[in-house]
């Protein structure tokens, strides 16, 4: 059993003596976690106080109120970030402003408690942070180089790089070695599976750089006024070859022009994901319609399709990088996991949002909303 | 012991690397049985006993392998285990499996690079077969 030690900072003495309550008795166990662990609360009234426990006594976890009598929990945050604490910080406000939420997130609260908090609610925050603790150890040889990299992210680049290129690798010394003897047509099944891996390295590659445009900022973005059904018109007659060959029909609703001001590339890339995404996951001779509409202030894109669907458990992941969900409907079907990171990016771009609704064996239903008239383009 | 009477698992989700690991495993004269998934192999092995496995790390999950791994060793404590990934080297993550602190966590006996020399797998998993066979 090992134990974590949490610090909470707020002035009001319920919220404290509520947190050591609750936790007293808490454990977080997971199957794949040697040990379990429990808690011990240290509290504190007041941010200076906060950091002359942090300073003495360091916690593995802080639930930080921001409201606090003299030095505000963001200027905690700001200490902590300044000296390297190791310290996992978890922002306990009652949302009271976005601003707050973005400098905090930025200057690295790891999670936001909505005050006030149910139990189970401080309970799966304080697990999934456990869990998170947890992971770091496997991590900790990187942090002590002193390296910044962004684990999660190129560890599953590497995978995904590295996975085509093992398995072509591996085909062609099956070949170079004659393994099925000495006729080339033994060998059909394995070319095709390589050339099959290349493109999807290659598409990959493509995702890639749509990622890095959108995350290198706005230097080369081209804003004019565009129109949104042209460009469907064009994503779909992109996939059109794709959706034959799978007979799943591609139906356009709406009426020329809808303009948007947009930058053009950006605008297909979102088409060309959800379009591509509606006809692979779909049946075979399944539909796919594509609806844009004004309403009120905001352009309305609805791509709905006949396909597989997806469980609420696997909507949740589907935005994140390289997620791929996996089951037996999807086993044969490929793709580079960031197709919907990059179209969720570029609307978020746009001050846009993004909705997916979905029923198991009976479809998914995408529905972007852009605003007109936007603040800061 | 003679490789025919030796079941090797092997799990992975790329379904080219499965096959072609699999058909080196039983060029070494092995039999093997395998899984695309955690799922597939947590049921394959409720039916069936391994002599050694050889798990990706990840599958569904990050973490799959470990998972898997974790479950195996709570099942069969004498099987010996293999991690194969293609992911530690290029974040230069290396488990040492001899260090304490990781013994305490990750149950597998070997990590191997997905890479890794056909002959210098053969030697793993033999050098694995003998320490659990005595």
């Amino acid at each position: 059993m090992s134990t974590l030690k949490i610090l909470v900072v707020d002035d009001e003495p319920g919220i404290r003596s509520g947190v050591t309550r609750i936790l007293r008795n808490f454990r977080v166990d997971y199957p794949f976690m040697d040990e379990a662990f429990d808690f011990e609360v240290l509290e504190a009234s007041t941010g200076e106080e906060g950091i002359e426990i942090i300073e003495n006594n360091l916690p593995d976890i802080l639930l930080l109120d921001n409201k606090l009598p003299g030095i505000q929990g963001i200027e905690v945050l700001e200490y902590i970030k300044k000296k390297q604490k190791n310290i996992i910080v978890v922002m306990i406000t009652s949302y009271a402003s976005l601003e707050l939420a973005v400098k905090a997130t930025s200057d690295g609260a790891y999670d936001f408690i909505p005050k006030p908090f149910t139990p189970q609610e401080l309970k799966s925050s304080i697990e999934n942070i456990t869990k998170r603790v947890f992971l770091k150890k496997m991590t900790n040889k990187l942090q002590d180089t002193g390296k910044q990299i962004r684990f999660t992210f190129l560890s599953l680049l590497s995978h995904e790089l590295k996975a085509p290129l093992n398995a072509i690798e591996g085909y062609l010394k099956m070949i170079k070695e004659r393994q099925q003897g000495p006729k080339i047509e033994d060998y059909d099944v394995m070319i095709d599976r390589s050339l099959d891996r290349i493109k999807g390295m290659r598409s990959l590659i493509l995702d890639l750089l749509d990622l890095t445009r959108v995350e290198s900022g706005k230097t080369k973005r081209d804003i004019t006024d565009v129109d949104l059904v042209q460009i469907a018109r064009t994503a779909m007659d992109t996939m059109r070859p794709y959706a034959i060959q799978r007979d799943v029909k591609l139906v356009l609703h709406g009426v020329s022009p809808l303009m948007l001001q947009a930058d053009a590339e950006e605008i297909e890339i979102i088409f060309n994901n959800l379009i591509s995404n509606a006809i692979k996951y779909n049946k075979d001779g399944g539909t796919v319609d594509c609806t844009i509409e004004r309403a009120d202030s905001f352009m309305v894109i609805k791509v709905v399709d006949t396909g597989i669907g997806m469980s609420q458990a696997e909507i949740e992941k589907i935005f994140e990088d390289f997620v791929r969900i996996k089951n037996e409907k999807t086993k044969n079907i490929s793709g580079s996991g960031l197709g919907l990171p990059i179209v969720k990016k570029f609307i978020d771009e746009y001050s846009g949002k993004i909705e997916v609704s979905s029923v198991p064996d009976q479809g998914s239903t995408f529905t972007v909303t852009l605003p007109i008239e936007k603040p800061c383009l | 012991m003679k490789p025919g009477n030796v079941t090797i698992l092997i799990v992975d989700d790329d379904q080219d690397y499965l096959f072609q690991l699999q058909s080196k495993i039983q060029k070494f004269g092995f039999e093997t049985i395998t899984a695309d998934s955690q799922k597939e192999a947590e049921e394959l092995i409720e039916k069936i006993k391994p002599d050694l496995a050889i798990l990706d790390l990840m599958m569904e999950n990050e973490d799959s392998g470990f998972i898997l791994c974790y479950k195996m060793k709570k099942k069969y404590p004498d099987v010996p285990i293999i991690i194969a990934t293609g992911v530690m080297a290029e974040t230069g993550i290396n488990f040492d499996i001899n260090d304490e602190n990781n013994r305490k966590w990750i149950k597998a006996d070997c990590f191997l690079d997905k890479g890794i020399r056909t002959e210098r797998l053969k030697e793993e998993i033999d050098k694995l077969l003998m320490k659990s066979k005595t």
